[in-house]
């Protein structure tokens, strides 16, 4: 058993089942996305804007957000673990992106339930 | 007459390792790696390399040729050689100790954490432990590794991080034990591999399955250890 206390869930088995899992509703989204915008070549604001005011958006749009940052981070810290040697270095990397996703995270809310 | 290239490095002589070329006559004859090696130990006695069994069975010489990790008793030149050139390398990320020689303790020290040995809480019977002919199947594919290192020294989440991931070597033998019916130690065997490196390194790259001498796919038996730890898990 190898001790980590900077990734995601703490356990190697959470981390691979959630970037699995993310992956799948990150493909979901963007797949919806282009079929969306392909659909609709005529797209003004109005219809993007009630396209986005539908809570089911909403809630597709805050999994898909979530599972961007919680993807990222596990697989950031995989590559950091794998290339980034000297401990200082690493870390610092380590809490960068982990302060970056955060606030990605909480900025995509604020911008897609408009708060 | 074929160009061999042989990597050479003796640390208390050359101050950084090099490659030295060599002429063989090999008679048109498709010889193996290991024959033209000993050809060569007779041009230059100086030369280090780990043999024995000379038959695939040992894993002994274990070296990287022509770029692919393979045992050189049963690579044969035609398998190998390109534009009559052939190169010999050490087996990569491991420390060379010398020429061909690699220090295979970060190999071996791997292993050792996967516990390769049955581990049964249980009474031990008169006789023996008994497995029914399916039980037995399931090992198949599994008990054949020889620990030549040629898998674990192609797989990059190795050459990164050797001192935490076990490498498909030592979790071919991890699943060997997992798979057996014999032994009653799944739950610790399996708790003591659920962090991100021991296991969830492999990224399947599936260099291992490529390069295994003994045609065993490590990269599968990984696969049922994630099944497990998901089964246990959820």
């Amino acid at each position: 058993m190898v001790t980590t206390i900077t990734n995601f869930g703490r356990s190697g088995l959470y981390d691979w089942l959630l970037q699995r899992i993310s992956a799948v509703v990150l493909a979901l989204y963007s797949v919806f996305m282009v079929v969306y915008l392909l659909l609709n070549p005529q797209l003004d604001y109005a219809q993007w804007d009630a396209l986005f005011g539908m809570t089911s958006m909403r809630i597709f749009s805050l999994m898909a957000l979530l599972s961007l940052g919680a993807h990222c981070w596990i697989g950031l810290w995989s590559v950091s673990t794998d290339y980034i040697k000297p401990f200082v270095f690493r870390f610092v990397f380590q809490m960068v992106i982990g302060v970056l996703m955060f606030v990605y995270t909480v900025w995509g809310v604020q911008l897609l339930w408009g708060l | 007459m074929l160009t061999v290239s042989v990597y050479r490095y003796h640390p208390e002589l050359d101050k950084k390792p090099y490659m030295q070329d060599f002429q063989v006559d090999t008679g048109g004859k498709d010889l193996m790696v290991l024959d033209v090696l000993n050809m060569l130990k007779v041009q230059d006695s100086g030369l280090a390399y780990r043999r024995s069994c000379r038959e695939g069975v040992c894993g002994s010489d274990g070296m990287n040729i022509n770029g692919v990790n393979g045992l050189a008793c049963i690579t044969p030149l035609s398998a190998c050689v390109k534009n009559n050139k052939l190169i010999l390398r050490p087996l990569p990320a491991l420390p060379v100790i010398r020429d061909l020689v690699i220090d295979m303790d970060q190999f071996y020290k791997q292993y050792e954490k996967v516990k390769p040995f049955l581990l049964n809480d249980t009474p031990a019977p008169a006789i023996e432990r008994l497995q029914s002919p399916e039980e037995r199947e399931k090992l198949d594919g599994l008990y054949e590794c020889i620990l030549c290192a040629c898998c674990s020294t192609a797989c990059p989440s190795f050459w990164w991080n050797p001192d935490k991931f076990i490498g498909p070597s030592g979790l071919l033998q991890a699943y060997r034990f997992l798979a057996d019916s014999r032994d009653t130690a799944t739950e610790e065997r399996l708790a003591d591999l659920d962090d991100p490196f021991s296991v969830f390194r492999c990224h399947g790259i599936m260099n291992c399955v490529t390069v295994c001498p003994k045609g065993l796919n490590p990269t599968k038996a990984i696969g049922h250890i994630r099944n497990m730890l998901l089964t246990r898990a959820t």
